[in-house]
């Protein structure tokens, strides 16, 4: 198969998905495909698959709807949450509009209270997520996601048999692999793309709602990649930036770009927009096909679980993989567990791993570029 | 070969010029002002009065600060931190030291080994621990702010203003004033926040305890500011006059 001319056309079509997503979930919604939203790395999409429902990922990146948002939430309260509920309280999110149900997780306190009050204005099911991720903690979020299921069933009249489920599993370990793939372009020195290329085709994929299609399209774009490089397509070589943190999207874009324009390259990410979002396969032969699929999003090396020893695993791991020179942290203001957990994760970085660290904190504006440009600039100046 | 340092930070423009052997030829500083880019003009006019016409193949120049990019003929552009580090080496010497930089809008405490930057911290959005805390106060005390040092010298009680934001701040001094304060005093509660806030952002350094740490910015002729300062990180700050031009002498030895 090859589908792909241009490169960075395909990096545009990828940054435009949202937005032309939008008319696919109408049409859904006309024809009767349930739409179940989340916020969360934490959802485990193989269930809406499975009962022929449409996941959408809902998480705002935009500061646009915080005035509103501040109205009811108190204002020093991480801008991922004041968004996204913003956009939920003034209708302005096409796929929040759309859903027929929200699922939401027991993460961090911000988001669990979020979704008390989403529940005014949408069907909202909660899942209890535990905060540790031994045995006990794998048999409770078992049955959390049976319990997820049950709900799903009887809110859309279907049922979820095991073959369905499994050939949901199938179908999205595929299209996570392929996008695990795709990051190991960057593996590369010097890059073929630059990191915000890379970003825009991640976060686009979220919204590409046929993950068989998205699968094949991901392994061809991949292999383009790879061809183009072989015949000498590259970037120079430069300071090698891995990100890690919070989610990224939209507005905090200006992270990377803040990289990319000071002479550096963004290789990856360890965070819900990259690795740790798509990074877990699902043990497809399993016996139990619900406590398997359990423990891949129990795995998740997110800062609400204590202790997360997942988080320096991964982060480990992907400084090798990618020849990482630094590590930039990048916060949401007032995130508690990450910011907490940056101490960490610096000491993580620099004793045991060797090479700089630099952790941010942002929002969704745009009046912190100056400080975030000097920061950064002088972060890669000291590789 | 000339080598020109240009720092524009948020208050002054600072100009360091070299000759061929990296030595220092001429210093100056002129108020940024409202604007970097007519500061750069200022800086350009004073340079020709200084040095005359300068033929463009004969000097090189780098430019740093929060306005490095209003200098459009720098050949290059560098952060203010790699700056002050190449520049507190210049002055202090090679070897492994902190840096404390007391900017009119950014504080700075970094880790330098051999001019090299090992880590480094930035105050977050707010100007506690700044020039610009410094600036508001002793506007409000009615004096020019490089009198507050003195003053605060002849404290006779050792006053704590407590908020750390500038607004609340000022408030508390009026209110404090109100209370018939003496300025002394007054003066020594405003550079004590200074030191205390700065001190905490030294904390978070990895390496805290080592042997050399030096002031660079505004404050470098500040001596009853640095004896506080050193009391609350527990270590002798030393600064230096010149100290105040770390970041254009970083600069010019980059150029
Ligand atoms: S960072 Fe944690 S809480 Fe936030 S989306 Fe990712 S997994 Fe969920
Ligand atoms: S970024 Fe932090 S505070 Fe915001 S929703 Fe995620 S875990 Fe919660």
């Amino acid at each position: 198969m090859n589908l792909i001319s241009d490169l960075p056309e395909v990096f545009d079509t990828f940054a435009q998905q949202r937005k032309n997503s939008f008319l696919t979930v109408k049409e859904f919604k006309e024809r009767g495909i349930p739409i179940i939203g989340s916020y969360c790395s934490y959802f485990p999409k193989e269930i809406a698959m499975a009962a022929g429902a449409a996941p959408v990922s809902l998480c705002s990146t935009s500061g646009e709807t915080i005035p509103e948002a501040e109205k009811d939430l108190p204002r020093n309260l991480c801008p991922l949450i004041k968004s996204s509920y913003g956009f939920a309280k003034t209708q302005k999110c096409p796929y929040f509009y759309f859903s027929d149900l929200v699922v939401g997780e027991t993460t961090c306190d911000g988001k669990k209270k979020m979704y008390e009050m989403l529940s005014d204005l949408k069907d909202v099911h909660v899942m209890r997520l535990p905060n540790k991720q031994d045995e006990e903690a794998l048999d409770a979020w078992t049955n959390e996601i049976i319990r997820l299921k049950n709900a799903v069933e009887e809110r859309f009249g279907v049922t979820i048999t095991e073959e369905k489920l499994r050939e949901a599993v199938h179908i999205n370990n595929q299209a996570n692999a392929s996008l695990e793939s795709l990051c190991t372009v960057m593996e590369h020195d010097p890059c073929p793309i630059s990191g915000h290329d890379l970003f825009k085709v991640l976060n686009g994929s979220q919204f590409k709602f046929d993950r068989k299609a998205l699968a094949a399209e991901i392994t061809a774009l991949s292999q383009k990649i790879e061809a183009d490089y072989s015949s000498g397509r590259m970037l120079d070589k430069r300071p090698r930036i891995l990100i890690t943190g919070c989610p990224m999207g939209g507005a905090t874009e200006k992270v990377i770009e803040a990289v990319e324009q000071n002479g550096g390259i963004v290789v990856g990410f360890e965070n819900c927009s990259g690795e740790k979002n798509f990074g877990i396969q699902v043990d497809e032969k399993a016996a139990d096909i619900y406590r398997a699929l359990a423990r891949r999003y129990l795995d998740i090396g997110c800062s609400v679980m204590s202790p997360n020893p997942h988080r320096l695993d991964t982060l480990g791991r992907m400084i090798d993989q990618y020849h990482a020179d630094g590590v930039l942290e990048m916060d949401l203001q007032t995130c508690l567990t990450y910011e907490v957990e940056s101490a960490k994760i610096r000491r993580f970085v620099t004793k045991e791993k060797g090479i700089p660290y630099l952790q941010v904190e942002t929002d969704y504006s745009q009046s912190d570029i100056g400080q975030l440009n000097t920061r950064i600039a002088a972060f890669i100046e000291m590789i | 070969m000339r080598y020109i340092g240009i720092d524009i930070g948020s208050t002054s423009a600072k100009t360091v010029v070299m000759e061929e052997d990296r030595k220092i030829l001429c210093s100056f500083t002129v108020p940024t002002g409202w604007s970097s880019f007519d500061a750069g003009k200022r800086i350009e006019t004073e340079l020709q009065n200084r040095l005359g016409k300068l033929p463009r193949q004969d000097f090189r120049c780098v430019s740093t600060g929060y306005g490095r990019q209003a200098v459009s003929w720098a050949e290059r552009r560098v952060t203010e931190i790699t700056c002050h580090s190449r520049g507190a080496s210049f002055l202090f010497g090679d070897g492994l030291m902190n840096v404390i930089d007391i900017g009119g809008q950014d504080t700075k405490v970094i880790s330098v080994t051999a001019g090299k930057v090992d880590e480094f911290f930035m105050n977050e959005k707010c100007a506690a621990g700044t020039g610009k805390f410094l600036e508001v106060l002793s506007g409000r005390l009615n004096i020019p702010p490089e009198e507050l040092d003195l003053l605060a010298s002849h404290h006779t009680k050792e006053l704590v203003i407590s908020s750390m934001c500038t607004v609340f701040a000022e408030s508390e001094v009026v209110s404090l004033a109100g209370q018939g304060e003496s300025k002394e005093n007054l003066a020594f509660g405003v550079l004590h926040s200074v030191a205390e806030k700065v001190s905490t952002l030294y904390g978070r350094l990895a390496e805290t305890d080592r042997q050399k740490v030096v002031l660079t910015g505004g404050l470098c002729s500040y001596p009853f500011f640095q004896s506080l300062l050193s009391d609350k990180i527990g270590q002798k700050v030393v600064s230096a006059p010149m100290a105040r031009y770390a970041g254009a002498i970083g600069a010019a030895m980059m150029a």
